[in-house]
């Protein structure tokens, strides 16, 4: 059932009663903001230690949020930052960027059998090409981040931004991904010739790889398989230790205590991508808490009033223009400017009213949704303080805007 | 600065932050090269059928496709490109085995770096090649590449595969591809940005990775979503001034009382405008490269329509 357009939804009970809270959706829709005005919204009027762990906010965000620095330390958002704002909230709010090489590197410390093959890896150029390039890590790194943090329990509740990527679901993927990409039954094939006898490098095939050995020759050369097999033969050692770590981290978010928010916008691709995002969630059992249309437009654009004045500005522009000259008011003497003004003013209206219109109909087409539907307008300027953030959780707590 | 010659190229790549109209620009493009009378070929990268959807077509394979006349599309798979990779090159009689072979492969690419990539780019100068040779028949060849993250990784992968593979075939084709890539008469990479902070800010930090990284030229930058400008600034003050209470009520009487909402609305317009120009600005300082500007749409719908507004922007301001 979908709730009617400007209907306002909260996701204060989701805030109150989880402890984690992912925000995803595709790029551009404002994900940062939203996560952090949801924590920034749990703290001031929850209480309790709240943390938002972003992955790429905008420099004046970050600074709003003391996160000035780079790292991935867990910094306080001073309390005076928030009194400034206009709250005198009831909890803590933290902040934390993930530094996806800082993180990478501090799991294979942690997992490798001793510190020489941690360095090994550390300094293997794959290693580098791996955590540093690639999409998928970046998904992985972010999700075994939160587990570490949630494991740490120093806070209440978590809201968590997810990394950029080319498919919003990516990240779900990423745990079991990568426990299978490290206990795969390939990648023991595939390092099998590397292995025989001890002798690493020691070509000597098996009956199974041994065509594809032969084409890939062709292809890459021998050194390069070389060097990827012993990469991953470092790699491997480390594969009890990660693969149970990412088990739990999969546990962790198809636990009841984890839920997903989804942010768009009310525009045709990033609307579609919520909503297979949302069918999704709910076909892998994760907990699909919250929708999330963020910078809607106004809905006094569609006010019938608005339109009839609309046009009235537009085609009585002489006529008002003139009377507005005679009250004689610094600005609107000019009988003739009065006129092109209103006959703009009345033209953007309608401008923005079609788009408005739009809007209503995509979510009135929304299929599947949540209990939940928040909406947040679009603001006229950008969100890059703690007031403009609390501007937003404002809107997520579902309080109706003054009219 | 003039505008550049992005018809007479014969691979235009554009990138550019999530969310901020890539498939758009890049189907308008092939529409307006169609329309003077190239014959074009779109790769759709991120395959989500993002730019078929702007020629109101269903979404395409790896074969390509005609999509509106002059336009055909087809959407990346590396698993395809390997397959025609290794049939066209190596003769590989594998076809039979393709299935686990492509498992393997599919593997060592994850790990691997550039190989994806690799067969991403190796696919669309290799259509390019054929094309400049007369096997294949596109004039110019479009590519809705990879954001902005991305782009700079996958355009490069011919240069890290070069400095991870010593030998071998792979090694001697990343070099054809190079030359095609790092030909200005042949290619412009093009950045498709709204005036939006996020966006602007990743564009500039995409055009100095790519001056240091790539030896790829540029072409322009694309400033989508462009708000107008409503007032000049006498006007403005007048329009401040029917905003007063008192003024507010007067043109009330006169339009009914959907006043309000009306002088909202300009309001909200004005200062979206603003903060939006104020991006803008930052992003001609740091961004010496041609700026082709499309208005915002105030349209019903997204589709052919929206594409051929779009397109007539981009002729307009590529002086067409």
């Amino acid at each position: 059932m979908n709730p009617p357009p400007g209907a306002a939804g909260s996701i204060e009970p989701l805030l109150a009663a989880k402890e984690i809270v992912v925000c995803c959706g595709s790029g551009g829709v404002g994900k940062t903001s939203v996560a952090a005005a949801a924590a920034l919204g749990a703290a001031v009027r929850l209480g309790g230690e709240v943390l938002v762990l972003t992955v790429d906010p905008a420099r004046r965000l970050a600074s709003a949020l003391g996160l000035e620095g780079i790292g991935n330390v867990e910094r306080p958002v001073p309390p005076e930052a928030l009194a400034v704002a206009g709250h005198r909230p009831r909890g803590r709010l933290w902040a934390a960027m993930l530094d996806t090489k800082q993180s990478w590197d501090a799991l294979v410390l942690r997992h490798a059998p001793d510190e020489e093959t941690a360095y090994r890896i550390l300094d293997n150029r794959l290693y580098h090409n791996l955590t540093a390039r690639f999409v998928q890590s970046h998904d992985y790194i972010a999700m075994e981040r939160l587990y570490e943090i949630h494991e740490s329990g120093r806070f209440d509740l978590l809201v968590v931004d997810t990394p950029p990527s080319r498919n919003a679901l990516d990240f779900l993927d990423a745990p079991r991904r990568m426990a299978e990409f490290f206990g795969g039954r390939l990648l023991r094939w595939l390092t099998a010739p590397y292995r025989v006898g001890g002798r690493r490098g020691a070509r000597v095939l098996n009956v199974a790889s041994r065509p594809f050995y032969q084409v890939a020759d062709r292809i890459l050369g021998s050194q390069f398989l070389q060097d990827i097999a012993e990469f991953f033969l470092n790699f491997q050692s480390m594969y009890d230790g990660f693969v149970e770590r990412a088990r739990a981290v999969e546990r962790l978010l198809l636990d009841r205590r984890t839920t997903f928010a989804v942010v768009t916008t009310l525009e045709a691709a990033p609307l579609r991508e919520a909503e297979v995002f949302c069918t999704e969630l709910e076909r892998r059992r994760f907990h699909l808490g919250a929708l999330v249309l963020n910078k809607t437009l106004p809905s006094f654009f569609l006010d019938p009033a608005g339109a009839e004045a609309a046009e009235r500005c537009v085609a009585d522009a002489a006529r008002i223009g003139e009377d507005l000259a005679t009250t004689g008011i610094a600005g609107l003497t000019d009988a003739a400017r009065n006129a092109r003004v209103l006959a703009t003013v009345g033209e953007s209206y309608r401008n923005f009213s079609v788009v408005a219109a739009r809007e209503a109909e995509l979510r009135a087409e929304l299929a599947r949704v949540p209990d939940c539907v928040c909406d947040v307008p679009a603001f006229e300027a950008d969100i890059a303080d703690l007031e403009g953030l609390a501007r937003i959780a404002k809107h997520l707590f579902g309080e109706r805007p003054v009219p | 600065m003039r505008a550049p010659d992005l018809l007479g190229r014969r691979l235009c790549i554009f990138t550019g932050k999530g969310g901020v109209g890539k498939s758009t620009v890049t189907a308008a493009m092939a529409l307006l090269a169609a329309e003077h009378g190239r014959r074009v070929l779109v790769v759709e990268v991120d395959a989500k059928g993002n730019v078929t959807d702007r020629f109101e077509h269903p979404p395409v394979g790896f074969v390509p496709v005609e999509v509106h006349p002059g336009v055909h599309a087809m959407a990346m798979d590396t698993e395809a490109s390997l397959r025609e990779y290794l049939r066209l090159n190596l003769r590989v009689p594998v076809l039979g085995r393709i299935g686990p072979l492509a498992r393997v492969f599919d593997f060592v690419a994850t790990a691997a770096p550039g190989v994806k990539e690799v067969l991403t780019i190796g696919k669309v100068c290799w259509e390019v090649r054929e094309s400049l040779e007369d096997r294949a028949p596109w004039d110019l060849v479009l590519v809705d590449a990879a954001a902005s993250g991305h782009v700079i990784a996958q355009l490069g992968a011919p240069r890290s595969i070069r400095e991870l593979v010593a030998v071998g075939p792979v090694r001697h084709q990343t070099e054809w591809m190079n030359a095609l890539l790092e030909d200005p008469e042949v290619t412009a990479l093009n950045v498709v940005v709204t005036p939006e902070e996020m966006p602007v800010v990743e564009t500039i930090e995409l055009v100095a990775a790519a001056r240091s990284e790539l030896a790829v030229p540029f072409g322009a930058v694309v400033v989508n979503r462009v708000l107008p400008e409503l007032f000049t600034r006498a006007d403005e003050e007048a329009f401040e001034a029917m905003r007063r209470p008192d003024l507010r009520e007067r043109v009330a009487e006169r339009v009914g009382p959907g006043a309000g909402p009306v002088l909202d609305g300009a309001r909200l317009a004005v200062s979206l405008r603003r903060t939006r120009a104020g991006h803008l600005a930052r992003l001609r300082e740091a961004v010496d490269l041609p700026m082709l500007y499309v208005p915002y749409l105030f349209s019903r719908s997204h589709g052919l329509r929206e594409t051929r507004v779009v397109a007539e922007a981009l002729g307009a301001e590529l002086g067409l």
